[in-house]
């Protein structure tokens, strides 16, 4: 019994990490590329492949064969940790998204924690370490600048982060990603209560406090995910490249991808809290009880919704990164203490007044 | 005879921190040290080749000491071993992102010193040449600073609007970029046809892309707290310190050379001079996205009243004489082989001449002893007497804040180092 659970995870693991996740930061680099040029009236890379789809294959080859060059002033050995310690957490947190309800009788999760968002905050702080690490071992002025501006930066939003799910907890009571996205699906999605007990004054009052949440929680996923308007780690025309400066080939791709991995997981793990998961609106083909039996069709339509709600969620991030220019540290610590944490602990208050005068 | 040698203290971050070491061993005390940040001369906010040694308090810079010079080519110097013409060329690699404005201002101060006065179709063509590039240089100075505070798409919408540009000039010059378009007492060629068609649309479509770039930008709240209150010039230090352009008027003072001291015909257009309040970089920003509204407006009036006739100064044995003119006739072959071989006969004597360029007032000074060749020509350039205020603009500022204070002053190294 257990080798069937083992040979079960690790097919998802295959499935889900290397060969969905991984194209999908490949594609992401690609939509990036070509949504900016649409964006700015240019054409984007459209020779290899189809429409330049290939692309990401191209830049992966061209990374693979570049010099890998670690300069000499370097740590050598944080400064070879510092990409792989980027790049594993945010694969690491995958573990836990339900990224579809059943297949084969199978739910699609590859560990059903009962302690999910604590277990992908807990794996996603490790990031900075990794972003720190390559600063400090470089031994150089613009990464070190860029290593501290992503640790305070990190680290000031984590706790807005963590604190913009707490009311979502509170109103699901529940720590199980699969639960929660389950009570979506029959009661209406955290910001569309629509159908089920969703629809009732209940279920509009609690909104509002999830819709706070939504706005922190995004805004504080830029800021871990070090994307425009919150790049200053990099910040390129200021601290050149910031902590990757001294890095080359595949050790700087790591960092790059390890940025595009964060986004989609941010993404997932958006999906999950605040839009339904896997779950169609209005409660279509949902299934009654988490142990249902589920048709193999509509265990695979659910998994394509899960992954065209993360692919939209993506163009939002890409959108924004186009548009908005970059704030400046003081400003952007501001904002993190002054007006997210304090809005955060607020929203947790309104979302414990509400459910007691509700109860 | 016994020979002593000094001392010179050059202090680089090794010798720092040795000393740090020895005091440190004296006290209890932590005690901290700045970092010191060579940013430049190749740092993609310095646009060219700018060093800033920036002495750090964390990100708040304590002391600037800019460094130029690495793009020094002895302009002046070469200019006093040339003729007057052959130095057209020279002036298109001033502000690069201006060639025909610096054409032009040239080809003025040398008219200037031989005491010429162009014909009135020759003046509305160098305007239209003045105000194509000040919109260009203003469109490429506009989008690196939205670049450099991180909002790369207007960067690529201005970058559009330039290519129009420089499509414009390839059709009035034959070149995008070293244009060379003037001579002195005149332009090698009149207006292709079709440009003035071109010309007008072009404007349409500009203002056009400036709307949108100020809806991306003028309102927004994080380029606001980006350039508000940041690297302020007070209207007296800009006066002190010899601004000029853009970035004086972004200090709220109204001078611009186009009406404090008109040259070519532009008393003749109606246009407004966009003047700040404040002096931070918002103003310089608000100042040039003006400026271009205004420049296009005075294209539109000189395109619609362009006078007939000449447009080089009236036939003389001085200015080179036209092309076919040297093929047919024995006269005009004679002046040209004089002009060539010996240049013009300038007479002796200085004159000054200050054009208003994109960047500020670009000033040719002639010192003349007479013949075809300058004894000394000295070029005031705008960036460089712009960059001076840098030393005291940005002690006290942030990291982030050097950036959009460079963006905003807006120089071209080209013309700064000469």
């Amino acid at each position: 019994m257990d080798w069937q659970i083992i040979i079960a995870a690790a097919i998802k693991v295959v499935v889900f990490v290397f060969l969905t996740t991984l194209p999908l930061v490949a594609m992401s680099v690609w939509a990036e590329r070509r949504v900016s040029a649409a964006m700015q009236d240019r054409v984007g890379p459209n020779r290899v492949g189809p429409f330049g789809l290939l692309q990401a294959v191209a830049d992966g080859i061209k990374f693979l064969l570049k010099e890998d060059f670690t300069p000499d002033h370097v740590r050598k050995g944080y400064f070879w940790l510092a990409p792989a310690l980027t790049m594993v957490p945010a694969l690491l947190t995958c573990a836990v998204l339900p990224f579809g309800s059943q297949l084969f009788g199978e739910k699609m999760v590859i560990a059903d924690l009962d302690v999910g968002p604590l277990f992908v905050f807990a794996i996603a702080s490790l990031t900075v370490y990794g972003i720190v690490l390559a600063g400090w071992s470089s031994n150089s002025k613009y990464p070190f600048l860029g290593g501290i501006r992503a640790t305070s930066q990190m680290i000031s939003y984590e706790i807005s982060l963590g604190l913009s799910v707490v009311p979502l907890v509170m109103i699901y009571g529940e720590l199980n990603l699969g639960n929660i996205v389950m009570q979506q699906a029959q009661n209406g999605w955290a910001l569309l209560p629509l159908w089920g007990e969703g629809l009732s004054v209940k279920g509009f009052l609690l909104a509002i406090p999830l819709f706070i949440s939504f706005i922190i929680f995004t805004v504080s996923m830029f800021a871990e995910t070090n994307r425009l308007p919150f790049d200053l780690p990099e910040c390129e025309t200021e601290l050149v490249a910031g902590y990757h400066t001294e890095y080359s080939s595949m050790k700087f791709a790591l960092f790059f991808l390890g940025e595009y991995a964060a986004m989609i997981i941010g993404s997932g793990l958006a999906v999950t809290l605040f839009f339904g998961g896997w779950s169609l609106p209005f409660g279509w083909l949902t299934p009654e009880s988490a142990d249902a039996e589920v048709p193999l069709w509509v265990g695979a339509v659910h998994i394509g919704t899960f992954f065209a709600k993360v692919i939209a969620f993506i163009l939002f991030f890409i959108v924004v990164r186009w548009t908005l220019p970059r704030f400046r540290y003081d400003q952007l610590m501001r904002l993190g203490w002054v007006f997210f944490f304090e809005i955060a602990l607020f929203n947790v208050v309104l979302t414990a007044l509400l459910l007691w005068g509700l109860a | 005879m016994s020979k002593t040698t000094r001392e010179i203290e050059i202090k680089d971050t090794a010798s720092r921190s040795s000393e740090l070491e020895g005091y440190q061993q004296t006290t209890d005390d932590l005690v901290g040290e700045k970092l010191v940040l060579n940013m430049g001369p190749s740092h993609p906010a310095t646009h060219g080749v700018l060093r800033l040694v920036l002495e750090m308090d964390g990100e708040v810079i304590t002391k600037a000491d800019p460094d130029i010079g690495f793009l020094h080519r002895g302009d002046e110097k070469i200019a006093e071993n040339m003729q007057y013409n052959q130095f057209v060329p020279y002036t298109d690699r001033l502000d690069y992102l201006a060639p025909l404005a610096n054409n032009v201002a040239y080809a003025c101060a040398v008219e200037k010193l031989m005491g010429w006065e162009l014909p009135a179709r020759g003046q509305a063509i160098r305007t239209i040449c003045c105000e194509m590039s000040r919109i260009s240089a203003h469109l490429l100075g506009l989008g690196a600073y939205a670049m450099d505070v991180g909002a790369m798409t207007v960067f690529l919408y201005t970058f559009t609007q330039r290519e129009t540009v420089y499509n414009l000039c390839e059709q009035l010059t034959g070149a995008r970029f070293t244009t060379s378009y003037t001579r002195v007492g005149g332009q090698i060629r009149d207006l292709p046809e079709g440009f003035t068609d071109s010309l007008l649309k072009f404007c349409d479509e500009l203002l056009a892309c400036l709307d949108e770039v100020e809806t991306l930008l003028n309102r927004n709240k994080i380029f606001l707290d980006r350039t508000r209150d940041v690297g302020v010039i007070s209207k007296e230090d800009a006066i002190a310190w010899g601004l000029s352009g853009p970035n004086l008027r972004g200090s709220g003072v109204d001078h611009d050379v186009r009406k404090a001291n008109p040259y070519l015909d532009y008393e003749r257009y109606d246009f407004e001079i966009p003047v700040g309040s404040v002096g931070d970089s918002y103003d310089r920003y608000l100042v040039r996205m003006e400026e271009m509204k205004q420049s296009t407006s005075i294209l539109k009036q000189a395109v619609a009243g362009l006078p007939d006739g000449p447009i080089n100064v009236a036939d003389c044995k001085e200015r080179l004489p036209e092309k076919e003119r040297v093929l047919m006739s024995m006269e005009e072959l004679i002046h040209h082989f004089i002009l060539v071989t010996e240049g013009l006969d300038a007479p002796a004597g200085e004159v000054y001449f200050g054009a208003e360029n994109p960047k500020g007032e670009l000033g040719f000074y002639i010192h003349s002893k007479g013949g075809g060749v300058p004894y000394r020509l000295k070029i005031r350039a705008p960036s460089f007497v712009n960059l001076s205020i840098l030393s005291k603009l940005l002690p006290g500022s942030m990291m982030s804040d050097s950036v959009s204070i460079l963006g905003s002053l807006d120089f071209v190294m080209g013309e700064c180092d000469r």
